[in-house]
């Protein structure tokens, strides 16, 4: 506890009265907490050739919850205060009429943490940080002379939680977040295109930029650039697709891992609510939903109810095995939280919300794959993806793929949408790769305007038929 | 109860005054409180009751040709006081750079016109229950109809924006918001959509009984969609979608995006490129205006945009910086357009679902497909198919592609604007884009 926030510190309102009104709040109620946070983040931004921002934020604010049977009152402030504290438990009381609860599923205890207590802020000074940005500005500028713009940016963060339950019960958190991204715009005979890279997750700054490894996320930024400016517009129409491993893994993320989260089930509106135990993927697909890989962007050690996390498989060998759960959803499927639980801050109730997710290896190899495709795509890096988890259709934006002609590959296409259906895109898996890989660790996730840290992982594979949204018919 | 503007003026001055004795040339700060109260319901169910009382401040520095910035959910002076110590002392470790400075004196608003954005309704979450209840009510009617979410917010806001300029100003703001959210099943595909109104005053929100119809009509008529081959056809997007298209316009004409060169639009203005007919603007005046203001981010007064005229790009969205750096003189779109639209174009909805004998209707676009650097767009897309001007059937897992200097010189309006959101645009039509489906 030596470097935890102290909630109660400067305020006029004491530990032990807020644990007061915290049980007095839920007595009666199926679950609920006090959640208090502090966030400090710094960004510093390196764009154009200059420093364009160096900011910093400071964000502290409980958000208490009362819930009963599917009915939950959540309400927010910045001011840990007495009056503050009181007026939302006035406000949750006054939602929750008359309760009956008696649900006190106690929250599993666990000593083991994924990643150290630090502030990532504060390992570096702000000079050495603005040093590193504008040697990446000049490495690049200098490599290549085509380059028209540089974006550098680091983000860096602490956000230190505390969880207080009904009886006085305390869990507490301290999560590092670090991110480093290049992005740059190359222009040649009067054309442009631009690549980004970048690199994080929950350790110390020290990690991504020591000895200059800092050059290889500029390298690949560069090269997916350069790709780019050769590229040719994309084809229009279904045709098999080779996915490289680990950031397509975005897929996996988008096609089934939001229809496996346990409220879009518990509601029935999820295109995956009636198919637990039956085959949804090729045999050979297994996929699991890990919040317990050290210093991972998508690790927690607790949840944002207090669960630890663990290692959800989803799907095994091709059947659908369980559904990602937080308490409320668990409760009312009366199954248990697999811990994960999160929001984006105090702002926001828990959701139930995928970690690091992962397909994992086979034994069949990127080559094979290319080899056994007539006329395909080979996609190796993407901007971002999205699902409607009721129809299943989920779409991803390629940022780098050639096509493949004859077992071999071809040119460079221009960035293209691709679109298929999450309950029938893993049957059409034909190969998986023995190359599994972890993403380089910046995937954000957002779910009803909440943005949370995630990892994804793959090895390559082969999909035998997908949509693919380019041009040229 | 929101903060008042006087406890508001008082924050902000103590920061200015605390960063120039701390050592800042100039300062500027907003301070802002934001209470909101939301409800949903389930299944013509109370499911959840949501309030958030928000406060927040962002204060920036400069010394000299320096600059940095903080911002803070914690406005304690003790931390306000750590804050622009640590803000100011960052500002003297942060590079020059000859563009930064607050913005020019004679930009700034000298008044604040009342533009009715303040609504002082108060609506107890009982009333809240009851307008949902009549939503879900409406909703639930097809045995089709498996699931429904709605929700209603009323948001009040206040904020104060200063600086050392001398500029001190801000005012109230709220919002009422309904929505509703339908999944609907038949043997063959289980589909959702929804419906919203938003607006300033609650007395203009849609009725309850019409959204609730409206949500479930959109959900049900998508059932059973089909996919179609690839080709090129001629697009219709819904309102609702068609003003994306304008926000993406929007992106590529921000001074951030042209001076950085990373705009397919640099260097565009006073060129064509739009077809003959269409003007865009950016008005920032109009009463009860879900994107109306008097200044922007900055203090800078708004006034009203013609940003394209007869197809041509008259204007970009210029902010102080950006302004500096392109030797052109904000203005007042720091943080983006007010009530941005796309004037009415000449031809009713009807004859334009009825202009082509084959065309596609999207009503849903999913995916991040723009690229404002070279101008591809390519999504992925849910609609109709239409036919001598009637809807044949719903269509989806298919994507749409183009690149927006060709779509942009290829599109039709129609004349059935309206100010749902804030930023709109008539049903639109472009020809010449790619489907790319079976």
């Amino acid at each position: 506890m030596l470097s935890m926030n102290n909630f109660f510190e400067k305020s006029d309102i004491s530990r032990s009265e807020a644990e007061n009104i915290v049980s007095d709040t839920l007595s009666k109620c199926d679950d609920g907490e006090l959640y208090l946070e502090n966030t400090k983040s710094e960004t510093l931004l390196l764009d154009d050739n200059k420093i364009k921002n160096s900011s910093y934020n400071s964000d502290l604010g409980f958000g208490f919850r009362a819930i009963s049977d599917e009915i939950v009152a959540y309400s927010h402030s910045n001011e840990i205060s007495k009056n503050s504290l009181r007026q939302s438990s006035e406000n949750l009381k006054s939602t929750l009429k008359s309760v009956k609860g008696t649900y006190n599923h106690e929250i599993p205890k666990s000593n083991k943490k994924y990643y150290d207590n630090i502030n990532p802020i504060e390992q570096k000074s702000l000079n050495e940080k603005i040093k590193i940005l504008n040697e990446v500005n000049n490495y690049l500028r200098t490599k290549d002379n085509n380059i028209k713009q540089v974006t550098a940016n680091f983000l860096g963060e602490q956000k230190s939680v505390e969880i207080i339950r009904s009886g006085g019960e305390s869990l507490t958190d301290v999560r590092p977040l670090i991110r480093f991204n290049v992005s740059v715009m190359l222009e040649k005979n009067g054309r442009k295109e631009s690549g980004v890279y970048g690199v994080g997750g929950r350790q110390s700054y020290d990690f991504y930029l020591k000895d200059e490894n800092w050059k290889s996320v500029c390298d690949e930024a560069l090269r997916i650039a350069s790709v780019n400016l050769e590229s040719k517009p994309a084809p229009a129409g279904e045709m098999k697709v080779v996915l490289g491993p680990g950031w397509p893994a975005i897929l996996i993320h988008e096609a089934v891992g939001h229809g496996l989260e346990g409220d879009f089930n518990r509601k029935k509106t999820s295109a995956f609510h009636n198919l637990m135990g039956q085959k949804v993927a090729s045999e050979g697909v297994t996929i699991v939903d890990d919040g317990t890989i050290d210093n991972r962007r998508g690790s927690l050690t607790i949840d944002d109810e207090g669960t630890p996390t663990e290692k959800t498989v989803l799907i095994e060998n091709g059947i659908l095995k369980n559904f990602m759960q937080d308490r409320l959803n668990a409760r009312l499927m009366k199954t248990r939280s697999t811990g994960s639980g999160r929001r984006e801050n105090y702002r926001h109730i828990v959701l139930p919300r995928m970690r690091n997710t992962m397909m994992l290896s086979g034994n069949q190899t990127q080559d094979e794959m290319i080899k056994a495709v007539d006329k395909g795509i080979f996609a190796v890096s993407f901007g971002g993806g999205q699902v409607d988890i009721t129809s299943g259709k989920f779409v991803f934006n390629c940022t780098e793929a050639y096509e493949i002609v004859n077992g071999k590959i071809g040119s460079p296409i221009k960035g293209a949408t691709l679109i298929g259906d999450g309950p029938s895109s893993l049957k059409e898996v034909s190969m998986v790769g023995n190359d599994m890989m972890m993403d380089p660790g910046i995937g954000t996730c957002g779910k009803a305007g909440q943005g949370v840290p995630v990892g994804v992982a793959q090895p390559s594979i082969l999909i035998n038929k997908m949509t693919v949204g380019g041009t040229k018919l | 109860m929101v903060k008042d503007q006087e406890f508001l003026e008082k924050k902000a001055s103590y920061c200015l005054g605390l960063a120039k004795k701390l050592g800042a040339t100039e300062s500027s700060v907003i301070v802002n409180n934001s209470v909101s109260e939301t409800v949903n319901f389930r299944n013509k169910k109370l499911d959840e009751s949501n309030r958030s009382d928000d406060l927040g401040i962002s204060i920036t520095t400069y010394i000299g040709k320096k600059k940095s910035s903080i911002s803070s959910s914690n406005l304690l002076d003790d931390n306000l006081n750590i804050l622009i110590e640590k803000c100011v002392e960052a500002t003297k470790n942060t590079p020059e750079d000859e563009f930064n400075s607050l913005p020019d004196k004679d930009l700034l608003a000298k008044e604040v016109k009342d533009l009715s954005l303040y609504d002082d309704t108060h609506i107890e979450n009982d009333q809240k229950i009851d307008y949902l209840k009549k939503l879900e009510l409406a909703a639930s009617n097809d045995k089709k109809i498996v699931n429904t979410e709605s929700s209603f917010t009323q948001n009040k806001s206040n904020f104060i924006l200063a600086n050392t300029e001398g500029f001190c100003a801000g005012y109230k703001t709220s919002s009422f918001t309904a929505s509703s959210v339908i999944v609907a099943k038949d043997e063959k595909s289980m589909e959702r959509d929804y419906e919203y109104s938003s607006k300033c005053f609650f007395k203009d929100l849609e009725d309850a009984g019409e959204l609730g119809k409206q949500a479930a009509d959109q959900t049900i008529r998508k059932l059973s969609p089909k996919k179609i081959g690839s080709e090129k056809i001629a697009i219709i997007f819904d309102k609702r979608i068609a003003k994306g298209i304008l926000s993406t316009f929007a992106s590529a004409i921000s001074s951030s995006a042209i001076s950085r060169g990373t705009s397919f639009l640099k260097d565009k203005v006073n060129q064509k490129i739009f077809s003959d007919s269409i003007n865009v603007l950016d008005k920032p005046d109009i009463i009860k205006g879900l994107g109306s203001r008097n200044f922007d981010k900055e203090g800078v007064k708004t006034d009203t945009l013609k940003l394209v005229e007869q197809g041509v790009l008259k204007h970009y969205l210029i902010d102080t910086y950006n302004g500096k750096k392109l030797n052109l003189k904000s203005n007042g779109r720091f943080g983006g357009t007010s009530n941005l639209y796309f004037e009415n174009g000449n031809i009713s909805f009807k004859d334009l679902l009825n202009s082509k004998s084959k065309s596609l209707y999207i009503t849903e676009t999913i995916g991040h497909g723009s690229n404002i650097v070279t101008g591809d767009y390519s999504v992925g897309a849910t609609g109709f198919l239409v036919e001598n001007g009637e809807f044949k059937y719903p269509i989806n897992e298919i994507t749409i592609a183009g690149n927006f200097k060709d779509m942009f010189q290829h599109i039709t309006l129609a004349n059935d604007l309206e100010f749902k959101y804030a930023t709109n645009s008539p049903t639109m039509m472009i020809e010449g884009m790619v489907v790319a489906g079976k």
